[in-house]
């Protein structure tokens, strides 16, 4: 018997799928690339450092929120209570400072706490009660939203209200890279290099790749899926912290509207929707794309309304774009070489 | 389309020689300790009583082979084995200690490896992971050790002797391939009892003898291979001891040698085989179906074949020839990519499944729980859910009507239920076929298509099913059958026409079909031709 | 390839019915109806103790006001459920059919002209919808959270920040306006209530006696099998979304008639209400179950436990949470119960030892 060829090597057909895969997220950097040349020509203040560190922080918060929801969306599920968690997060913050006074480094805690909250009964919902993830977040969209509001009672924090070493999160920079792009650039550098390379967050891929297989598998599909909306939750908290030092201030409209921008975000960065691939990094640029294109539209001074059909647009693109792309695919992997036989 | 395969020289003796070559090494089994001693497994499903004596002996490094028919209880023992289900009754010792499951992952921690019939994988991740999923080397710190995980599905793959890309993602994967996957998870498990469950359906015999290599090597290492195959010239091939089942109970376990193929067929089915088909002879009348040059990208091509009134054609072939996707293209149900379909002279238009009904075919498909019955729904909703247009008055439809075209077709077929209104699930797998059959009789086909006519049905509602095939087939009805089931296709067709790789390999009439010339026509193996 | 025994393998997504023998589905939903009837009841006697004004005749009128438009969404979004897919873009269209109206009206278009073409904008929209789901095989989920987001952002290009009518525009006739301030002449219905409850018998009538009715509920139990029977499958949902998208558009020329005035966000966040009364009166998000006369009931529930709140003062936000809480309820209660039994389940087996 002859040993087997290529050890190291791959098939062709093999390398090639690969390679399309994992262009997603230097096709969103082209396009990011050519957002930005488009504009620049038509408004050279666009690439001005003020208006990039913008852009940065600008797409942070959605992207910090992507890596959450990303964890999810990859179990086939989704979280559409991000955007009130991270109001509600934001506002009790700041209450805590402006009525208690507590220091600093609390008011981060505290916010992610607030997180770990929600993520907790959105995962209990899920996984002990079997409730579809798109209902249970959509219930808990409102409930946490009017419980904002409740709690919020028409007041407002204001930037006096708050300590400046927390709003210096929010506006400084490092070698003219904001605070805030660094530290969420840091968590979607840890969570992906964890999505690599633990057992447990590719049985997240697996859960979503195929439910069936999964528990036939063994895997502990509830305690995975529980994990990632406690994820989700927490780091909807956090940001909601990061809000309020971005924003200085928020009353009861913090973050409404954001769960459909960040879903938007993750499924143009690659994160297949109905689960089992996708990367957090392609999700962080998912949302630096979609603010890029927010900012573009400001600085090319066509009206901001088209915002939101752009987005809209964007996303409908997307989910299509990723349908024809896994159809050809697996034809190509079909006619690809499969096992041969040495004797 | 499916896994290359490269040049082969055995020769016709050695061919034959394989065929019928008993196993080796028989002795010495029985007297080490048993690995596994599952005993008087019981289970039921609601009042579906799957397995009603489950027993069954593995010694360390012997090959036992699992036999019965469909419907025997063979898959629910299996997945007992690998903690899917839950015995309602009954033991499991392993190595000598009791045992209880209460999920697949203890089966796995125990050392059971269950390779199952239908290959289970994650198409978004490589085929290195499907191996290892939940077990991936790890290294340093906990994190997964991926060039170490290629290198160690490499040796897999190498010990199977087939060359496949662990990097690659498991997506557009053959069913061999998938099945090859699949198998290579059982090894990588390091199991003391591998469970098999047709392994070799969709393989070819190259890579049949390679897997009996394995199983050979896994002996050697003291693992205990239980082997289900309904092809029992393998089960002479590679076991030493047989166990047979038949309605969900442990009939004998004996060892290979003292065993003739008539013994086992008789312990199979409790009686003898000339009793189960009586397919009377008919004449065949007016071309039905006329089937020209069909194709489907990546399923079959170049497909032409006529059925007449009055006669059963057979479609034979290994699973994954693409006989069902003939039969899915012919009705309507996928879309043709080539070539024309003729029913009554009539052509039929692409991808219609509605014209098709029209034209009076109907399909029966494959997979009674998903494409057949809709389950939660009662038997008259689903006996009237082909004819809803038909039993509309005025655009309205009333439960009244579809419950007395329900009266009438399941009194015809008897079909044995508590009510009506009762959700089709509550039914044997017989009587469920049954409702089946009654939904498309209702619409008076001209052709009837049936994809695995028996599979899953308790012999006595098996042979009813033939009789209703037979009585139809005398009054003029057209009938395609595909089966997987030699004995059914021999008994029952007048012609039969062989599939393999999406290709019509032979037509052969009653008289020239047996077993050897379908099994050579569907595998491709011409022990004449070869040198 | 079926297996030879008749329950399939557990899956992560909780599985459609119990494989052991379970009861006919119509009892569950005989049950469940039940329960909306006796919550209803339980409702009213709350508003009638609690608000002074919850007995008087206008209530049933400005309850009609306030949830008849909503609840005529709630009809096509019904049907799309049953079949197995989810519409969230219903607000959306309704925005943006307002925003067709009031631009059109705005540049000098006569009404009904402008209701024509909101209408086709409608059926547009829900073609959109519909190919991509029903064309393209895409998720309905995410494909309407993009219309969602699509459609509403068209509204605002269309109008932008402006009040239609707006300085110098006409004011709509007052003819159409009306019903937003009279009542059916004879009754207190309003008209928009009168309407959903016509369209409700239709809608009831298709769905529990007609052809068309009977394989949407095959198609949202079994897909495959719907389609093996001939079921057109993809021209049913297709045919759905259009029809979604059509009284959505429709119910936003009411929202706006009944108002007088239309801005871009009209409608913002009304998909919650319409998916929490379709849950809420038995629809299975899992497809194939449900009855009208159920969601007739959450929307009498939901439309008159609104009324109450508002009369006696409680806020939006409270009403927010007692809408969240009734989705989140309708659909934990059924799932519920198979939990406790799980539960129940994996405790008797750690304590009861196993027969011999």
């Amino acid at each position: 018997m002859t040993a087997v060829t290529n050890r190291a090597g791959r098939t062709g057909g093999g390398r090639a799928v690969l390679a399309v895969l994992r262009a997603r997220e230097v096709g969103i950097l082209v396009l990011i690339g050519f957002v930005v040349l488009i504009t620049t020509v038509k408004n050279s203040h666009f690439v001005e450092a003020n208006s990039v560190q913008q852009m940065l922080s600008g797409a942070a918060l959605f992207a910090l929120l992507g890596v959450g929801e990303t964890l999810v969306i990859i179990t086939r599920n989704v979280d559409l209570s991000v955007g009130s968690v991270l109001g509600l997060s934001a506002y009790v913050v700041g209450y805590m400072f402006k009525y208690h006074h507590i220091p600093v480094w609390s008011g981060f805690l505290i916010g992610t706490l607030v997180g770990v909250a929600a993520g907790v009964v959105n995962g209990l919902i899920v996984t002990v009660l079997r409730v579809p993830s798109l209902v249970v977040t959509l219930g808990m969209l409102y409930v946490i939203r009017g419980i904002d509001g409740v709690i919020v009672n028409g007041d407002q924090i204001d930037p006096a209200s708050i300590p400046n070493s927390f709003t210096a999160v929010g506006y400084r920079t490092f070698l003219g890279i904001p605070w805030l792009a660094i530290i969420v650039t840091v968590v979607v550098a840890i969570v992906g290099y964890a999505m690599r390379s633990f057992r447990a967050s590719r049985e997240l891929y697996a859960i979503g790749s195929n439910p069936d297989a999964a528990a036939l598998a063994g895997i502990p599909i509830g305690r995975r899926v529980f994990s990632a909306f406690l994820i989700s939750g927490t780091l909807a908290g956090f940001a909601g912290a990061l809000f309020l030092a971005l924003h200085t201030q928020i009353n009861n409209n913090g973050g409404v509207g954001y769960e459909l921008i960040v879903v938007t975000a993750v499924v143009v960065g690659g994160v297949a929707i109905f689960g089992g691939s996708g990367s957090v990094v392609g999700a962080a640029l998912g949302a630096l794309l979609l603010n890029v294109i927010n900012q573009a539209l400001v600085a090319g001074r066509i009206s901001a309304f088209w915002n939101q059909a752009i987005a809209g647009a964007l996303l409908l693109a997307a989910i299509a774009f990723d349908r024809w792309l896994s159809l050809r695919v697996t034809r190509s992997l079909q006619s690809a070489e499969g096992a041969h036989h040495e004797l | 389309m499916t896994s290359a395969v490269a040049e082969i020289t055995f020769t016709a003796a050695e061919m034959k020689g394989f065929i019928f070559r008993p196993a080796r090494g028989t002795n010495a089994v029985t007297e080490a300790a048993p690995t596994l001693v599952l005993t008087q497994a019981t289970k039921s499903f609601g009042p579906v009583l799957a397995l009603a004596d489950g027993s069954i002996t593995l010694y360390p490094g012997e090959a036992h082979a699992l036999l019965g028919e469909n419907g025997a209880g063979k898959s629910t023992l299996v997945k007992i084995l690998g903690g899917v289900y839950r015995p309602d009754a009954g033991s499991l010792e392993l190595g000598g200690r009791a045992v209880e499951f209460t999920g697949p992952s203890d089966a796995v921690t125990a050392g059971l490896a269950i390779i199952y019939q239908e290959p289970s994988l994650f198409p978004d991740l490589s085929v290195a992971e499907n191996i290892f999923m939940g077990r991936q080397p790890v290294g340093a710190g906990r994190r997964i050790d991926r060039r170490g995980m290629n290198r160690a599905a490499h040796d897999i793959f190498r010990r199977l002797g087939v060359a496949l890309d662990p990097g690659r993602p498991a997506r557009g994967l053959s069913v061999a391939d998938q099945q090859i996957v699949e198998i290579a998870k059982a090894l990588s498990m390091a199991a003391r009892v591998v469970v098999m469950d047709e392994p070799t359906a969709a393989l070819t015999t190259v890579e049949v003898l390679r897997l009996f290599e394995v199983i050979t090597t896994l002996r050697a290492e003291g693992v205990a291979v239980l082997f289900i195959s309904h092809r029992l010239e393998e089960v002479f091939a590679c076991c030493q001891r047989v166990t047979i089942m038949r309605d969900g109970r442990f009939v004998r376990t004996a060892p290979v040698e003292e065993l003739t193929i008539d013994d086992i067929i008789r312990s199979m089915v409790g009686r003898d085989l000339e009793a189960l088909f009586p397919k009377t002879a008919t004449v065949p009348g007016d071309v039905v179906l006329e089937v020209d040059g069909l194709a489907r990208h990546g399923a079959f091509s170049d497909i032409s074949f006529t059925v007449r009134a009055g006669e059963i054609v057979a479609l034979a072939g290994l699973v994954g020839a693409g006989r069902s996707e003939v039969a899915r293209a012919v009705f309507g149900v996928d879309r043709r990519d080539a070539g024309s379909v003729r029913v009554a002279g009539r052509a039929l238009p692409n991808g219609d499944a509605r014209a098709a009904m029209a034209a009076g075919v109907a399909l029966v498909p494959e997979d009674r729980r998903q494409q057949g019955l809709v389950m939660e729904l009662g038997i008259d909703q689903n006996v009237a859910l082909a004819s809803l247009r038909r039993l509309s008055r005025g655009g309205l439809l009333f439960r009244a009507g579809e419950r007395r075209l329900a009266a009438t077709w399941t009194s015809r077929l008897r079909v044995k239920y508590g009510r009506l209104r009762n959700p089709v699930l509550t039914l044997s797998g017989g009587n469920q076929q049954k409702v089946v059959l009654g939904k498309w009789l209702a619409r008076g086909p001209k052709l009837l298509i049936v994809d695995e006519p028996t599979r899953g049905i308790d012999v006595g509602t098996k042979a009813e099913v033939h009789r209703i095939l037979d009585e139809l087939v005398a009054g003029g009805l057209a009938v395609l059958m595909i089966s997987s089931e030699l004995p059914e296709v021999l008994g029952m067709a007048d012609r039969v026409l062989v599939l393999r790789e999406g290709r019509l390999t032979a037509e052969l009439s009653r008289a020239q079909a047996d077993e050897n010339t379908i099994m050579r026509a569907a595998t491709g193996q011409d022990p004449e031709l070869a040198a | 390839m079926s297996s030879d025994t008749a329950v399939r393998a557990s899956s992560s997504a909780a599985p459609t019915g119990s494989g052991d023998g379970a009861a006919p589905p119509w009892r569950s939903v005989v049950r469940w109806e039940g329960g909306l009837v006796v919550v209803l009841a339980a409702v009213l006697l709350f508003g009638s103790i609690k608000s002074p004004h919850f007995t008087d005749a206008s209530t049933l009128f400005y309850l009609g006001i306030n949830t008849g438009y909503v609840a005529i969404m709630a009809l096509p979004v019904t049907f799309v459920v049953m079949t197995g897919e989810i519409d969230l873009s219903v607000a959306s269209m309704l925005g943006l059919s307002a925003s067709t109206v009031g631009y059109l009206w705005h540049h000098g278009w006569s009404i009904w002209a402008a209701f024509g073409v909101a209408l086709v904008v409608g059926a547009v929209g829900g073609a959109l919808n519909g190919v991509l789901v029903a064309g393209f095989g895409l998720p309905s989920i995410a494909v309407t959270i993009g219309t969602l987001t699509l459609f509403r952002g068209l509204a605002e290009v269309m109008l932008g920040s402006l009040t239609i009518p707006t300085l110098g525009d006409r004011q709509f006739p007052s003819g159409l306006t009306d019903i937003g301030a009279n009542s059916l002449p004879g009754s207190q219905l309003s008209w928009s209530m009168l309407i959903f409850l016509v369209l409700a018998v239709v809608f009831g009538v298709v769905l529990h006696y007609t052809a068309l009715g009977r394989s949407m509920v095959a198609i949202g139990l079994q897909p495959e099998a719907a389609q093996f029977a001939g079921i057109r499958v993809r021209r049913i949902k297709f045919g759905l979304f259009v029809l979604s998208g059509v009284l959505s558009a429709f119910a936003g020329i009411l929202d706006m008639l009944q108002q007088a005035s239309v801005t871009y966000d009209i409608g913002t966040g009304l998909e919650l209400n319409v998916v929490a009364i379709v849950l809420f009166g038995g629809v299975s998000i899992f497809g194939g179950r449900g009855t009208i006369v159920g969601v007739v009931l959450s929307v009498a529930i939901v439309g008159s436990l609104q009324m109450a709140l508002t009369q006696i003062n409680v806020s939006a936000d409270k009403q927010n949470i007692v809408t969240g809480v009734l989705l989140l309820i309708s659909v934990i209660v059924p799932n519920g119960g198979e939990a406790l039994r799980r539960v129940r389940d994996r405790v008797r087996r750690r304590t009861v030892p196993r027969p011999r």
